[in-house]
């Protein structure tokens, strides 16, 4: 089959269209990432409910707000690529200009994506250590938040298939209903009693898988009054897809009245609570307190 | 090949690819699954009313079950004989009043936490026609617990030294030894409400979780709440 | 080499029965079974009483159906060659090579045949792994009702996903580069035939053994497989661990003969830089199967232990963790994953400039991209454990790990997208699948940068955003690279064309339903929808219903396919050209079916595959050359 180079010369052609294709994505990034900030943003979840809900809505709204020219570039690419050079019905001896390579295009590219990488690994680790994000870090976490050390502890228990909370601070009273007080900075034990759970509060922005025997800690800073959704994300057998429950944060004076009325709740059960086996506790009661920092995965 | 040969053949395989799949699809879902019984339904002063009575065995039997040591529930039916169905269709907004026979001996709570009943009407249960507010998690058989009611209520075991520990379900309650429990809880909107029991018992079973526990028909089921 | 060995004629019918043949194979198979659970009954009592009355032998399940598989191989004929070795038989090289339809139900050492057996049967497993895709998509049109009890639901997403993984591992370098990576470098076999043939009937088996879980209770644990929950479930976790384990040695196996075939066996002139892209997406997805594939046969056969003999190496109660299985199985899965998208790259990069008519641009680039895809998805694992409770300090490496990886990803889509600058591009079948490969693997792509920034992930790990991450990279990258690859390259397996129209209804149907349906999923996992869930919030039955009705009309357009394949190649079967894309590559050279011996005299390359517009083809067998042996 003979081949035939293009008439124009190549490198001419290809800088021109190339341009259109630059000038054309530059003109679409501009008007097409403004709208998806202004339209789209609000709409990335997991909102405002608290302090790391906040930062992981902003950083999945710069990811957003990246990932557009991204798009607009592959679409500008594409859209007139795939029209300008479809092969016509008086061309189907044609064989294309045998381009190889252009080693300024690889390194323009490289440069590019090397930058956004590295940009985005660095942001990342920004947000992530200031405060945590909302995601669980062992029993070693290195993302404190500040004044971490007055933090309110609350230890979530997930058991097959429910998830309770123990509050060491309130006499270690236990309770099937998370709730939590407004504009606190919360610190969360979670830890599971028999296989891998995973406490996600929705609109908390929190996620710490519970492996038994390890104590997984995840911060929290509540703001206003909030129902929020606890699910479980860790497949955990039967009922995992029924492991969910409504969480609250309410204000100071309903947290105290309902903390007194659980921990009158709980008197009565609390002298079986982690009686050690010898002494006639329950034989599988590994009902786990935050112990100090130990091993983990 | 004749082409009349291939049309032959590929029917032929259609069909059989459709009874494997059929036959595939109806086996799961019958697979560990149980039928619903719907408990009769009274009426006082135009509430709807529920007698439901339970009991929980320590071994259910070949005759009940290809797994004759797996712990189970079983419910009273209409003809006064016990099934072993965990799925029950109860009425919306009614007042469920639950007599509750246990055979089984006790293996103790995980989380002594659910030894304290929750969701119960007058927060408290009967145990033996006594009120009781707590069960020692050590001396917990079973629980009867519906997350999404917030209900839980543990029932205490069988002692070891009972005269008459019952063998194989159904147990009865006038012969075998057992302890009873009685309780009310309300039901709200209708709606699908899963129930399980929280006292790992399944022996053989890592953490005692497996098996029945994890099984519906056995040791859990369904709430299915009607208007 | 002559053909008299392979064209004597073959035996009749009734003759080729008796002897090592799939029949004795399934005879033999269902004996081992049993002599494997009565053995195991016989050796361990009634029950294993480890944990207290089990009431089930665990290592009968695993006996039997070693014993099963062992019988199945030995009745097909495998241990043959070994024994007559042990017993001082000289060494040969082709046990049988009889023509007909029967080659492909028995062990054919033509590394051709394998390629066809590997098409068909990974085929049919994916069929019933779509099925399963169905049953899941019914379970959740509603979260009220339940078509299937909780615990079978779990079993059916399992096996969705477990004999997916299990068997697209190996879905375009079984069917395709068994078939035509020999012949891309001139040889006419792979280094080592027996094994191929090996790695596909232990794929069918270890098929077998997940289809029949459901026998054994189901397993609950997804593809997953998180010990402690598999140390607690059902004995059909371990038709799961054992089919993983299979699949596990016969990756092994493949990668193996593909990377000794192609260091060892390619002919004169066929330097590094002249082999085809496609060959380069082999090994570097081979080397990655060699190696990670024995840390999964590791992780699942320590759970196995858990499971039979009470051993601690998971149990946080004794002294195990559940962290050490997790970190095992993402040290393999990590690599499995690029042992999928691999492929899919080198599919797009091979076909483009076929279909551009352009040499492929930037060859070093894309092969450095390939390499480094490749060492970098070792260094990546722990981000499908960030909110584990893994140790802090490891999050920011991996997060820059896994970011990095895009990088030579990029590679990829820069060399395709420039092939298509200033071609000719031509919209056959097989192009518009590449085509829709660059932009479902764009949206796979970006939305992995989400789950590979720690504060984002805390928002998506384990909801339905990761699900719609990876079925846009597997199944929009592969799956849709696979069915360009099939109508590439199956006129050439067959001799038959492929009906184009309905090749194009094929694709617009997946096309436009694969993304109705798995785009929504993006959204469902923003608004909270944990993973492997039998239910969800009533508001979000409207995107439920959508997906679902999306996956039944994609299912659809799968039938589609078949109809395809069956009314090509079956009744109307138009002879093939030689040649109908005009490729330069070496196969295309070849007649519609390639012949027995691949070539006449091995070739000797001049140049790599991609010369479109700058030289004529060099022909297979330059004029005045005489034709003898080789």
């Amino acid at each position: 089959m003979a081949s035939e180079p293009t008439a124009a010369t190549p490198s001419g052609e290809s800088t021109n269209l190339g341009l259109r294709v630059v000038v054309a994505w530059l003109v679409l990034s501009a008007i097409a990432t403004p709208l998806v900030a202004i339209y789209v943003g609000p709409l990335i979840p997991p909102g405002n409910g608290s302090v790391q809900a906040q930062g992981q809505t902003f950083s999945n709204q710069v990811m957003v707000g990246l990932i557009t020219p991204v798009l607009c570039l592959m679409a500008v690419f594409f859209a007139y690529g795939l029209i300008r050079f479809h092969m016509r019905a008086n061309e189907t001896a044609l064989e294309g200009p045998p381009i190889r390579n252009d080693s300024r295009i690889q390194l323009l590219w490289l440069v590019i994506t090397t930058t956004m990488v590295l940009f985005l690994a660095g942001f990342g680790t920004y947000e992530l250590l200031k405060d945590g994000a909302g995601g669980g870090q062992g029993p070693d976490p290195i993302a404190l938040p500040a004044h971490h050390h007055t933090a309110f502890p609350v230890q979530v228990i997930g058991q097959q298939w429910e998830f309770t909370y123990r509050y060491p601070t309130l006499g270690g009273m236990e309770s099937n209903q998370l709730v939590l007080p407004e504009n606190t900075l919360v610190v969360l034990h979670v830890t599971s009693l028999d296989v891998i759970h995973s406490f996600w509060a929705y609109q908390l922005g929190v996620k710490a898988d519970a492996n038994p025997g390890t104590d997984n800690v995840a911060y929290v800073t509540t703001k206003g009054p909030l129902v929020f959704h606890v699910r479980c994300a860790e497949l955990c057998g039967l009922w995992h897809g029924y492991m969910f429950d409504n969480g609250f944060v309410v204000s100071h004076t309903a947290f105290t009245h309902w903390a007194a009325r659980a921990v009158a709740l709980y008197r009565s059960i609390k002298p079986y609570v982690n009686r050690p086996p010898e002494k006639g506790g329950a034989p599988f009661s590994l009902t786990y307190l935050p112990a100090p920092p130990g091993r983990a995965g | 090949m004749r082409v009349g040969v291939k049309l032959l053949l590929i029917a032929a395989a259609v069909l059989a690819a459709g009874i494997a799949i059929g036959f595939y699809v109806s086996h799961l879902t019958t697979l560990a699954g149980s039928p619903a019984y719907s408990v009769p339904v009274h009426n006082v002063n135009g509430h709807p009313v529920v007698d439901l009575e339970i009991e929980t065995v320590a071994a259910v039997g070949s005759k009940l079950s290809p797994n004759p040591d797996w712990v189970s529930y079983l419910v009273r039916t209409k003809d006064n004989g016990w099934q072993r169905m965990t799925v029950w269709d109860l009425p919306a907004n009614a007042t469920v009043h639950v007599t509750w026979f246990n055979f089984d001996g006790a293996s103790g709570l995980r989380n002594p936490y659910l030894g304290r009943p929750q969701g119960v009407v007058a927060n408290h249960i009967l145990v033996y026609n006594k009120p009781v507010d707590r069960v020692d998690p050590n001396l917990a058989s079973h629980t009867f617990a519906v997350p999404a009611l917030g209900l839980i209520v543990a029932v205490p075991g069988v002692p070891d030294d009972a005269k008459h520990p019952c063998g194989y379900a159904p147990c009865s309650p006038g012969k075998d030894s057992h302890v009873t429990v009685h309780f009310t809880f309300h039901t709200t909107t209708p709606g699908h409400y899963r129930w399980q029991c929280f006292v790992p018992c399944a022996a053989g079973w890592l953490y005692g979780f497996g098996g029945p526990m994890q099984t519906i028909g056995y040791m859990d089921g369904f709430l299915n709440v009607k208007a | 080499m002559t053909d008299a060995a392979v064209t004597a004629p073959s035996p009749p019918l009734w003759r080729r029965l008796i002897g090592f043949n799939f029949i004795t194979a399934l005879i033999l198979g269902v004996a081992g079974w049993y002599v494997g659970w009565f053995g195991a009954h016989a050796v361990v009592g009634p029950s294993l009483d480890y944990f207290g009355d089990i009431d089930y032998n665990e290592l009968s399940v695993y006996l039997a159906y070693l014993g099963g598989v062992v019988g199945f191989l030995v009745g097909l004929g495998f241990l043959n060659y070994p024994v007559r070795r042990l017993l001082g038989y000289p060494p040969s090289l082709r046990e049988k090579e009889e023509s007909g339809w029967t080659r492909y139900f028995s062990l054919c050492t033509d590394h051709k045949v394998v390629g066809i057996q590997y098409l068909w049967g990974i085929g049919l497993f994916i069929f019933i792994g779509g099925l399963n895709a169905m049953l899941i998509r019914t379970e959740l049109l509603t979260p009220h009702n339940q078509v299937f009890p909780a615990g079978t639901y779990l079993t059916i997403v399992g096996m969705h996903g477990t004999m997916m993984m299990g068997m697209m591992t190996s879905g375009i370098l079984g069917p395709f580069a068994n078939y035509f990576v020999p012949i891309m470098i001139g040889a006419r076999r792979m280094a080592f035939p027996r094994i191929e043939a090996l790695t596909f009937w232990l794929l069918m088996a270890a098929g077998v053994v997940l289809t029949s879980t459901v026998f054994f209770g189901g397993f609950p644990t997804g593809w997953t497989g998180y010990a402690p929950l598999s140390t607690q479930a059902n004995p059909g976790i371990d038709n799961y661990i054992l089919f993983f384990a299979l699949v596990g040695v016969s990756m092994t196996l493949l990668g193996l003969n593909m990377i000794v075939t192609v260091l060892t066996m390619r002919a004169p002139g066929l330097t590094w830089t002249r082999l085809p892209i496609f060959v380069w997406g082999v090994i570097s997805t081979s080397v990655l199967m060699v190696l990670a594939a024995p840390i999964l046969i590791a992780a699942l056969g320590m759970a196995a232990l858990d499971r039979t003999a009470q051993t601690s190496f998971f149990n946080p109660a004794i002294g195990g963790s559940n962290y050490l299985y997790e970190n095992l199985f993402w040290m393999f899965g990590h690599p499995e994953v690029y042992v999928l998208a691999l492929p899919g790259f080198a599919i797009v990069l091979e076909l483009l400039p076929v279909f551009a008519r352009k040499p492929l641009w930037g060859y070093r680039l894309a092969v450095s991209g390939l390499l480094g895809v490749s060492l970098l998805s070792w260094f990546v694992w722990q981000h499908h454990l960030f909110v584990s409770g893994i140790n802090g300090d490891l999050r920011p490496f991996y997060m820059l790990s896994t970011e990095l990886i895009s990088i030579p990803t990029g590679f990829t889509f820069l060399c395709g997208m420039m092939t298509l600058w200033r071609g000719h591009i031509r919209y056959t079948v097989p192009m518009l699948f590449c085509l829709a490969w660059f932009f479902n693997f764009l949206i796979g792509g970006l939305s992995g940068v989400f789950l590979s920034d720690v504060p984002s992930d805390v928002t998506t790990h384990g909801s339905f955003f990761v699900m719609a991450h990876f079925h846009y990279t597997i199944m929009g990258g592969l799956i849709f690279t696979f069915f360009a690859a099939i109508y590439y390259w199956v006129p050439k397996m067959t001799g038959w064309e492929l009906n184009e129209r309905l090749g194009k209804i094929h694709f617009w149907t997946m096309f436009i339903f694969f993304n109705s349906a798995f785009s929504v999923l993006f959204a469902v996992g923003f608004l909270g929808q944990p993973r492997r869930s039998v239910t969800y919030p009533s508001n979000l039955q409207f995107l439920n219903d959508w997906v679902s009705i999306s996956a039944f009309l994609l299912g659809a357009s799968m039938l589609v396919f078949i109809f395809n394949l069956v009314w090509s190649l079956a009744f109307v079967k138009k002879p093939a050209a030689a040649n109908p894309w005009g490729s330069r590559s070496i196969e295309f050279q070849l007649p519609s079916p390639v012949p027995v011996h691949n070539f006449d005299r091995i070739p000797v390359f001049s140049g790599d595959p991609y010369g479109y517009g700058e030289e004529p083809m060099p022909s297979l067998t330059p004029a005045g050359a005489p034709a003898g042996r080789d």
